[in-house]
């Protein structure tokens, strides 16, 4: 009987090697994937017993903090949001019931101490092995608090976005988004929050739309335009173009904003100045809806854009089909006319947006947002820090100098005049997107300021305007810009 | 000393500080122990050294995390160890001179296990608990028979399978009549009362002893193709286990359905990752005091426990398992006559599957199926039982060292 029993033995030896084998695949294999998943209660609840890096901006305006509780024997951490809805669409929330969004969730790591950092592993390794309670890295935020402050109280009560970058290092000054929210709240009225949506029949306050929202440029989409064109050696500000009020694509006419009276000859000066639709479409005719949106790419488009937020709160911006981002292969798949000022399907976020403005300001080199200044440990080391990065240069440095022009010309005399700041030139565009619906547009404006060295490069957003953008958007960024210009330095 | 260890860790990591409570359970359990020894020396002498170790450790392992998950258990679990250390040491002392009298009760022993594994089906005393009908009881008295059920069912095949193996090897089907009568009568029990797991290890245990007594293969092979067309019959009938099966197969399509705790454990297992996160510092309640995982201390210690001493300590833990089933086998490796080989066998083998049953459960080897973890989870009969299990080895292995020593 004993050659059964040995094979006995050796089908249970291995049965029980096989719970070996599992236990070491759940544990070391499966875990950190099982540790990412925002169902995972265990994870999330252990988290908790982590006191949790603060948020703060640079003035030491404090965004989020520790709420310390103890339940039956162990302390918990959890979040408070002293500034309520100022930040929530950058600094998100940690919640137990809805998990975690913003910073909040891409930089868990860091907040908790889970960083890989060398320091921070040593650190908490020796706070486990002592039992004592793991301390996370507090953050510093790029933004600049009575700025964005200032934007959301502009915004008021329509949906839309601001979105502010220092143009040479690419810092997010300030990341509006309306209807806003107040994070304390996710907790218990995720429902209640999730129902807010303001004047708009837009989606809901939790999206971030500065950096989520896609929308329908209009003619800020120009400056992409403008770029392309002016970075040929066959366009330059001097170039001459006739306005009929109209052009043709397609055989079929698209007329410019204003149909009252065309313009005749105009300079690119005037048809950026006036927002010369017919100019711009021939101008894409000419160059190629390929052409126009590899553009595009060289600012950012077709990418998630730069940002330390979750990528599942941003969205590439570009023409977009079937839901989805489409970059043509050839330039009969785009009706470039009417892709040269800011239509046909084409959707931008407002970060890209500003992007783009912030590239003009900056000599034509985009520097990538970034809104986490530095990271800081408990004991007060600075272990991560800012360090400007160029994403890409979009057009030649003398391309930007004569977009600069132009665009000051647009709030100088042209369709931009509500943007001029009494003491300080501005340069900027104006954009205004039909809809669909009769009356309602979806209006932007993009600006840099003080032109001689820009410091702060803007983008507004709004949907369902009855105005236009130099009408509507053009004030508010003139609001913002002279809350950050005002106090001198604002970085 | 492991419990003294345990024991006040969970204290300190719990009230930071080493308090009276801790050591008088470190000082009951090494009494305890003692008391075993030396009844095992005066009945036993010959026995397997290792096994009452193993199984007192084990036993410490199961008493400290209970306790850490809840110190009210740990009391209840601490008497029933003591009476499992009764029996125990009533097992050794009745049957010292020769167990093997148990053989011929063996028609007995089976009709008992049919007996009891259909007491809690019984209207007055039993008693149904999440689903299956497992609970017999009298009075303040709880216990599932179907654990003593178990050992029943062993020394009947161990007896049966001794007489009749020449026969049964030639593979005449009338000679597998009574057998698969008993067995038969089990398996419905046990559909009946919704017990998957004992159905799934009485099973088991049923071929792993045929193949032992018949050296041969075909009665298992067709043991597991009758297995497998009575599954896909049960998967059909019984939604119950067509749900479990889907659980184990994408737990996570259902995560916060009937897939709930299977995820929650393996997510608990998950966070203890290489080194755990020490004795007393896991998570197991979410901060307003609720449970993460339902069951913790008993089907789903495992999880509790792989958390908390991480991979280490569970693999360890495993470890120990192995090393008990190997001293088992081993034991029927050299015990002298057909029963005692029969019974030895039987007995480890059902306890290393039952542990394989529960804990591949827990780790999505296999579908889960709710069954104890021998000596570590919480659950009075469950402890008692194995105890007596423990006491079967150490006769066979002390008769059968007593003999070769005498050689």
């Amino acid at each position: 009987m004993n050659g059964p029993i040995t094979r006995l033995a050796v089908t249970a030896v291995v049965l029980l090697g096989a719970l070996i084998v599992g236990t070491t695949y759940w544990q070391v294999w499966a875990a950190p994937a099982l540790a990412d998943r925002q169902d995972n209660a265990i994870e999330r609840v252990a988290e908790f017993t982590v006191k949790r890096g603060r948020i703060v901006t640079r003035d030491g305006t404090v965004l989020a903090v520790n709420n310390r509780r103890r339940v039956s024997g162990k302390t918990f951490y959890f979040r408070d949001y002293p500034q309520r809805d100022l930040a929530s669409h950058l600094v998100g929330y940690s919640t137990q019931g809805r998990a975690r969004a913003g910073l909040e969730r891409s930089l868990n790591d860091y907040l908790t101490g889970a960083n890989s950092n060398l320091g921070t592993v040593l650190a908490t390794t020796l706070d486990r092995l002592r039992g004592a309670t793991i301390e996370g890295n507090d953050l510093v935020v790029t933004l600049h608090p009575h700025a964005q402050r200032t934007a959301l109280a502009a915004l008021g009560s329509r949906c839309g976005s601001i979105v502010v970058l220092e143009p040479g290092t690419g810092r997010v000054l300030v990341l509006a988004s309306t209807p806003t929210y107040d994070a304390n709240r996710v907790e218990d009225d995720y429902e209640a929050i999730r129902r807010i949506r303001g004047q708009c029949q837009g989606a809901s306050a939790l999206l971030n739309r500065a950096t989520a929202g896609l929308y329908a440029p209009g003619s800020t989409f120009k400056v992409v335009t403008g770029a392309a064109a002016l970075d040929t050696p066959r366009y330059s500000l001097a170039s001459t173009f006739y306005d009929p009020g109209f052009c043709t694509q397609y055989g079929r006419r698209v007329s410019n904003y204003d149909t009252s009276r065309p313009f005749g000859r105009v300079n690119f000066v005037q048809a950026m100045q006036y927002s010369i639709n017919s100019v711009f479409c021939n101008l894409g005719k000419d160059l190629g809806g390929v052409r126009l949106l590899r553009k595009a790419r060289e600012f950012g488009f077709y990418d998630l854009p730069p940002l330390e937020t979750p990528a599942d709160e941003r969205a590439a911006s570009g023409l977009y089909r079937n839901g989805r981002p489409f970059f043509p292969e050839n330039d009969s798949q785009v009706d470039a006319g009417r892709l040269a000022f800011g239509q046909e399907r084409l959707l931008l976020t407002p970060l890209q947006l500003a992007m783009v403005t912030a590239g003009v300001a900056n000599g034509g080199v985009v520097m990538e947002p970034q809104s986490v200044e530095r990271v800081v440990s408990p004991d007060g080391k600075r272990i991560a820090k800012l360090k400007p990065r160029r994403l890409e240069r979009a057009m030649d440095r003398g391309t930007a100098r004569s977009l600069t022009i132009a665009m000051r010309a647009v709030v100088a005399s042209g369709t931009g005049t509500a943007a001029q700041i009494p003491g300080v030139s501005v340069a900027g565009k104006t954009g205004t997107a039909e809809t669909g619906r009769a009356g309602v547009n979806t209006t932007s404006f993009v600006a840099f300021a003080p032109v001689e060295r820009p410091r702060v490069a803007i983008a507004v957003v709004l949907e369902a305007q009855r105005g236009t953008g130099g009408t509507t958007a053009a004030p508010l960024a003139k609001t913002v810009m002279q809350a950050l210009l005002r106090g001198g330095r604002t970085s | 000393m492991i419990t003294a260890l345990g024991f006040a860790s969970v204290y300190i990591a719990r009230q930071e500080q080493v308090s009276t409570e801790s050591l008088s359970y470190a000082g009951f359990f090494v009494s305890l122990y003692l008391v075993a020894h030396l009844v095992a020396r005066v009945a036993a002498p010959y026995a397997d050294p290792y096994l009452l170790p193993i199984a007192a450790l084990l036993t410490a392992i199961g008493l400290t995390q209970i306790y850490r998950l809840n110190p009210d258990d740990a009391f209840r679990q601490a008497l029933w160890v003591v009476v499992g250390v009764s029996l125990f040491s009533a097992t050794l002392l009745v049957l010292r001179r020769d167990y093997r009298v148990l053989e011929n009760y063996r028609y007995l022993f089976g009709l008992a296990a049919i007996a009891l594994l259909a007491l809690p089906a019984l209207p007055v005393v039993g008693r149904t608990v999440r689903g299956a009908r497992l609970w017999v009881e009298v009075g303040p008295l709880q216990f599932q028979p179907g654990e003593f059920a178990k050992l029943a069912l062993i020394v009947f095949l161990a007896g049966y399978l001794r007489e009749k193996r020449e026969v049964l090897a030639q593979g005449r089907l009338k000679d597998y009549g009574p057998l698969l009568i008993i067995w038969g009568a089990a398996m419905l029990v046990l559909v009946q009362t919704n017990d998957l797991g004992s159905a799934l290890l009485y099973f088991g245990l049923f071929l792993g002893m045929v193949y032992v007594a018949t050296a041969r293969l075909w009665p298992v092979a067709v043991g597991l193709a009758l297995f497998v067309a009575g599954s896909a019959a049960v998967y059909q009938a019984v939604p119950r286990v067509a749900a479990r099966v889907s659980i184990w197969l994408d737990p996570w399509s259902d995560v916060h359905g009937n897939a709930y705790q299977v995820v929650r454990s393996l997510y608990s297992i998950a966070n203890g990752g290489f080194g755990g996160t020490g004795l007393g510092r896991g998570t197991f309640t979410s901060p307003d005091g609720g449970p993460l995982i339902p069951d913790l201390n008993t089907d789903f210690i495992y999880s509790a426990i792989a958390q908390e001493l991480g991979l280490v300590g569970a693999a360890a833990l495993v470890l120990v398992y192995m090393l008990f089933v190997l001293r088992g086998f081993r034991i029927a490796l050299l015990a002298g006559d057909g029963f005692s080989k029969l019974l030895a066998a039987g007995l480890t083998f059902t306890f290393a599957l039952q542990t394989f049953i529960i804990l591949g459960g827990i780790l999505r080897v296999i579908p889960l199926t709710g069954i104890t973890l021998p000596f570590v989870s919480y659950g009075g009969s469950s402890v008692v039982a194995n105890f007596v299990l423990l006491a079967g080895l150490m006769l066979v292995s002390n008769r059968a060292n007593a003999l070769r020593a005498r050689r």
